[in-house]
């Protein structure tokens, strides 16, 4: 259970515990949305959007916080350990580097691993936008245009970095009509253009809906600035899965082209001559039959008399 | 003439059948590749041209729009391919199976480590002892109904309520049996305590005191800390264990200068005389012992902290609640404060010690 010399005494910090400690399969991750010592009103609102769009799986911090995350990441592992949050999003705003966020992603017992500075250059927020919107807690599909994204390291990174914090919970069946919510994300000539949709399913002639999308939802138009990403070994490190999450394997059972499923079944070597066969009375040897075949034996005495 | 109408509207039928087949189809230069279990299409294709993106807002909007509503059917599209059923019953909703999402993030924590086992686990897996699962509920023969195994009401009644206590047979009859039957109670939860802490401690032998940060860049103050939990770890708790070459000599004392610690009565007789001496020497001496300038410095910086501790509350007091909030001095700012008044002091009390000192002679 807990590493610490002390049980918990109750059953709820027992709960509260259990919930924090690691697991073969995670929870779903939290993030935390801080603002800076310097926070201004456009960073404000994006913090504020982002959290609507990630409830329940955001805390939002009211207060600023004076900190520097690329100088000291000290007292964000503080938080991080406290509230249980694996991703932040720092958001701040001074002369050199107007409406930043700092988006970052932790590993390993509450230590920073990755964080990628962007600039805010344009925004368009939930308020603004002045159409039906989808229910909290949706679970958004995520698209990724643009070459961008699988060429450069950094951009890599930041893909990956951007489907953790808004993946949502891992589910494993979906209503398709509630598929609601779609992020696309377009990297193009140095710029990422972040965009929300509504989703509407309109008929089609076959069952497949024809898709016509509304404009909803923050809207970002973001710059890459500085990014402090981690090794690469250590970067591995945090992607290798245990053992026991990989799918077993069944041996000797194979499927074709057609869908025929095969089993493999081993024998030993065996007798054909003793095989244990259904019995037909008519098939069985006569005396005479087995006189003729064994061949100088004597024959038994037939009992008719 | 009804013939060619009807073939007419015929013909503007099909192409109206054929429209909406065709608009679910989308042209793509490279395919995308999928990801279910998360929900993600990862688009290769070469993006609009940087050109067209730079024009107009509206224009701009636009282009992205149909980009996304592209990439969304092809998503979909996928989507509605997987299978399906109705979830709850025949009228609920369509609900599709998701696979198992395929794109590698990043853990949240290190993969649990498997424990290792207790001594009585080790005991049991010798001698094949297998847990029996005990039912919750027992019956009650006095109470004629089922109740607990232990907890609120148990089957064998209210233990602190027993009201009798057997002599065992070959007992001393003097002996106090409640006494007794507490005692015992009490030994068997210390025994079981002890275990548990040994179990732990087991379990925890291979794995470092203090673990190091994953990066393998230790900051200072935990680097500090490991040194000091390794040097106190000896079994003299590090009385008697040899300083690394930079660490200071004298450690900071645990109780944080609670404790006065006094010498020994008959300790170095060589090195008490010595400090008897010199005490003397300086007490006969004419040079004053007070540092002049040093004790000018901090008088004036005394005063002047606190001068501005009396300005700021007075302004706080004007301000209220949000006025303490807005102006929160970071760190940095105080710390720069601080430096900068000191060396402004240096050049000033020089003269002014100077010039005391000069006065006094």
């Amino acid at each position: 259970l807990t590493c610490c010399y002390r049980k918990p005494k109750t059953k709820r910090a027992k709960r509260f515990l259990e919930k924090r400690e690691p697991k073969l399969n995670e929870n779903t991750k939290n993030a935390m949305l801080i603002r800076g010592g310097n926070a201004n009103l456009t960073v404000t609102e994006v913090l504020k959007d982002i959290y609507a769009v990630k409830k329940p799986f955001a805390v939002l911090y009211k207060r600023k916080n004076i900190t520097r995350p690329f100088e000291d990441q000290t007292s964000l592992e503080f938080f991080s350990k406290k509230s249980d949050c694996s991703l932040f999003l720092f958001g701040s705003h001074n002369k050199k580097r107007p409406n930043n966020l700092i988006l970052g992603s932790r590993m390993f017992d509450y230590h920073v691993l990755d964080m990628i500075e962007l600039g805010v250059e344009k925004f368009v927020s939930l308020k603004d936008v002045k159409n039906s919107k989808c229910p909290e807690g949706t679970k958004p599909m995520l698209i990724f245009a643009g070459d961008m994204f699988d060429v450069n390291e950094e951009y890599r990174r930041l893909k990956s970095l951007l489907i953790d914090f808004f993946r949502g919970p891992t589910v494993p069946n979906i209503r398709l009509a509630g598929l609601e919510y779609v992020l696309h994300f377009t990297a193009v000539d140095g710029k990422i253009y972040m965009r929300s949709y509504k989703v509407l399913l309109k008929k089609s002639g076959c069952k497949i809906p024809r898709i016509e999308l509304e404009e909803m939802g923050p809207s970002l138009d973001l710059v890459m600035r500085r990014t402090h990403l981690a090794s690469d070994d250590l970067y591995k490190l945090s992607l290798k899965q245990p053992k026991a999450l990989k799918p077993k394997k069944k041996k000797n059972i194979s499927h074709d082209v057609f869908g025929t499923t095969y089993g493999r079944i081993h024998m030993q070597k065996q007798d054909l001559s003793k095989l244990q066969t259904r019995k037909m009375k008519g098939l069985k040897k006569r005396p005479a039959e087995k006189l003729a075949e064994d061949g100088g034996a004597t024959p038994k005495k037939s009992k008719s008399a | 003439m009804a013939a060619v109408r009807v073939e007419a509207v015929l013909a503007a039928a099909e192409e109206q059948e054929a429209e909406k087949r065709r608009s679910i189809a989308v042209e793509k230069e490279l395919e995308l590749e999928f990801d279910l279990g998360n929900l993600l299409a990862l688009d290769r294709n070469p993006p609009p041209s940087a050109a067209a993106l730079r024009g107009a807002a509206p224009r701009r909007e636009a282009l992205l729009r149909a980009l996304a509503r592209d990439n969304t059917q092809l998503l979909v599209c996928r989507l509605w391919e997987l299978p399906a059923e109705r979830a709850g019953g025949a009228g609920g909703p369509l609900v599709a199976r998701l696979p198992e999402p395929a794109f590698r993030l990043p853990r949240e924590k290190p993969p649990p480590r498997p424990r290792p086992p207790t001594r009585w686990e080790q005991f049991a897996r010798l001698k094949g002892i297998r847990r029996r699962r005990k039912s919750s509920l027992v019956w009650d023969e006095q109470a004629k109904e089922w109740r607990r195994r232990w907890g609120y009401r148990r089957a064998g009644g209210d233990p602190s309520r027993a009201w009798v206590a057997e002599v065992p047979a070959g007992a001393d009859p003097a002996e106090d049996q409640f006494a007794r039957l507490r005692r015992e109670k009490r030994e068997r939860v210390a025994r079981n305590e002890l275990n548990r802490l040994r179990n732990l401690a087991r379990a925890q032998r291979g794995a470092p005191a203090l673990p190091m940060h994953p990066t393998g860049h230790q900051d200072r103050a935990e680097l500090r800390r490991a040194a000091r939990v390794a040097r106190v770890s000896t079994a003299s708790l590090g009385r008697f264990q040899p300083r690394l070459p930079r660490e200071p000599a004298e450690p900071p004392s645990r109780s944080g200068g609670k404790k006065r610690r006094f010498e020994p009565l008959l300790g170095d007789l060589a090195a008490e005389r010595g400090r008897q001496l010199e005490l003397l020497r300086d007490m006969g001496s004419k040079k004053p012992v007070l540092d002049i300038t040093r004790a000018v410095n901090k008088q004036m910086r005394q005063e002047e902290a606190e001068a501005a501790a009396a300005h700021r509350g007075k302004k706080q007091a004007q301000r209220g609640k949000r006025g303490r909030r807005q102006h929160q001095r970071p760190g940095r700012g105080g710390k720069g404060g601080a430096a900068r008044r000191q060396q402004q002091r240096q050049p000033r009390p020089a003269g002014g010690g100077g010039g005391a000192g000069r006065r006094k002679k």
